[in-house]
């Protein structure tokens, strides 16, 4: 005789409640992580913006403005493939997918934590890089454009945090941190947000009206009234492209590696 | 009684590895079963496809009579795996309330805590943790969501004489709680004194499936070696012998009485010097069981 399952199963909202905490301690205890995606970009800011914060890039824009719309998106997208690239990519090399594999736990609810956790790394990184700049760099923008910057900031975070995992399901535990770092810092200086673009050698002035950070940092920068090659419109719709294609990667690489450990 | 989990005619394959060679098996519910076996028998394979973290090649698994991918199969099943990480940046019972939230009916954190000794531990980290610790936290996850069915791959593995002796003690507290209990080992001693039913696997197939105290019986305790010029395999006949290896003068024997055997061969007038008796291992143990097999 077979027992007929008729099982309460355990409430998600509480589930989810409990992972997303989990998955927090599990990134704010590692000051390699919580500390530099906190400390960076304000430093960077503190190196580079302050010195000429005053000074207009554009007529009507400040340095000091446009470089904290630069180190806000800088700061996002690192928390955002960072947090995930390098968390999943260590989950798999120590194996806690397997036991996470064999509870009740429904994946989606691990995935959705995970994103939750991410936007709220991104939106504290934020919180210590607004009043920096505020402070340290005088930065004057009114209610709105702060506003517009943070939420444009952290909407457009979305397509890297596929991106981080994507790039976690990938590579090794031990490569993510390299492999991150190659893609990453040479993408955000090409796509302008250290130095102007026009200071960039022309070939790479060539392709980065083509890389992801491009269209968010453009984002940033219309959010505090600096003009921009595009309209945000186009902005968004690269940006979700984007976001499809890195999903769709990660999407695979998951289905790849479901492939080689649980059949 | 009801069929908690259940292999039918299952294989599994990797690569060209023959992992398990058509495997059925009814684990009932209250049942408290040891998986006993030898490296790469394939005890962890057919937990895996119990809980639905490997597919068969061909043949079934099922969980409660669902597939193990069903969550209502889950839920009603606690895990401790043999090769599995945890956060290392988490405090011990952060990581048991984050088990108890995915079961509907978990048991307390402190209860689960007590049921794995970790009372002291509760606030360190996993990373602070010993290695028998840290075994003892994956049992503790086990058992947190209260679950009908526990699964546990080696448990002891890698644990000293006394920690392998209280760990099978708390794992019988649980399983006196009524619940049914599928462990592996390659201790015999173990299934003995936890399971009230051992199923034997080797190379991929299950060659027994008895109580404690019937596998025992079939098992050759002893392992007796010594030199003899003058003995022939027609001196052995009648003898309670299971096995015999004989190259040129050296011969060992497995057998549950060595004392009778000796006396009937000295009595022969065999002829032996060099003589070892120590206890079988379970390789051993298993030719025997293996043969036992072949020849009724």
């Amino acid at each position: 005789m077979m027992a007929v399952a008729t099982v309460a199963r355990a409430p998600i909202l509480p589930m989810l409640v409990r992972q997303t905490g989990a998955e927090f301690l599990k990134l704010w205890r590692v000051p390699a992580f919580s500390i530099t995606s906190l400390v960076l970009p304000v430093m960077f800011y503190a190196f580079i913006g302050i010195g000429q914060s005053s000074q207009n890039i554009f007529p009507g824009v400040k340095f000091g403005s446009y470089f904290l719309a630069s180190m806000a998106v800088y700061a996002v997208a690192n928390v955002m493939i960072f947090s995930f690239g390098i968390s999943v990519a260590t989950e798999r090399g120590m194996k806690m997918d397997v036991l996470m594999r064999a509870t009740p736990m429904p994946p989606w609810v691990y995935l959705l934590s995970k994103c939750i956790t991410a936007l709220a790394f991104a939106g504290l990184t934020l919180v210590v890089l607004f009043p920096f700049a505020y402070i340290a760099g005088n930065v004057r923008i009114d209610a709105s454009e702060w506003a517009t910057l943070a939420y444009r900031v952290l909407l457009g975070s979305i397509p890297f945090i596929a991106l981080g995992f994507a790039i976690g399901y990938l590579s090794g535990p031990n490569s993510a941190v390299a492999v991150i770092n190659l893609i990453y810092l040479p993408t955000a200086f090409a796509s302008g947000l250290f130095f102007p673009k026009q200071l960039l050698p022309s070939f790479i002035q060539s392709i980065s009206p083509y890389l992801p950070l491009h269209f968010f940092g453009q984002l940033g920068w219309d959010a505090i009234g600096a003009p921009t090659d595009g309209n945000v419109t186009t902005d968004w719709i690269y940006l979700i492209g984007y976001g499809v294609a890195f999903f769709a990667l990660a999407l695979w690489a998951y289905r790849r590696e479901e492939g080689r450990k649980f059949s | 009684m009801p069929v908690a989990a259940q292999l039918i005619e299952a294989t599994k394959k990797y690569g060209s590895i023959e992992a398990l060679r058509g495997v059925s098996l009814e684990i009932e519910l209250g049942d408290v079963v040891a998986m006993l076996g030898p490296n790469g028998a394939g005890k962890t394979t057919s937990i895996s496809l119990l809980l639905g973290l490997r597919k068969p090649t061909s043949g079934k698994a099922l969980l409660f009579g669902l597939s193990p991918y069903h969550l209502d199969a889950r839920t009603r099943v606690g895990v401790m795996l043999q090769e599995s990480g945890i956060p290392a940046m988490l405090k011990v019972r952060e990581i048991v309330d984050l088990f108890r939230s995915y079961y509907p009916k978990p048991m307390s954190s402190d209860r689960a805590i007590a049921m794995a000794g970790l009372e002291e531990k509760a606030g360190a980290l996993v990373k602070e943790l010993s290695g028998g610790q840290r075994q003892r936290l994956y049992f503790a996850l086990a058992v947190c969501g209260d679950p009908e069915v526990l699964f546990l791959d080696e448990p002891t593995v890698g644990m000293d004489v006394e920690g392998r002796r209280s760990f099978i003690e708390r794992i019988a507290e649980f399983a006196n709680l009524g619940r049914t209990v599928v462990l592996t080992t390659h201790y015999l001693e173990e299934a003995d004194q936890l399971a009230k039913r051992v199923v034997v696997i080797d190379r991929g197939v299950v060659i027994a499936d008895a109580s404690p105290q019937e596998i025992k019986s079939r098992v050759a305790g002893k392992r007796v070696r010594f030199k003899a010029g003058n003995l022939s395999e027609r001196d052995l006949e009648g003898l309670p012998v299971t096995t015999t290896t004989i190259t040129d003068h050296s011969v060992q024997l497995l057998t549950n009485q060595p004392e009778s055997v000796l006396r009937e061969l000295f009595r022969k007038g065999i002829d032996i010097s060099d003589l070892e008796v120590s206890g079988a291992d379970l390789e051993d143990a298993f030719i025997s069981l293996t043969s036992h097999q072949g020849t009724g």
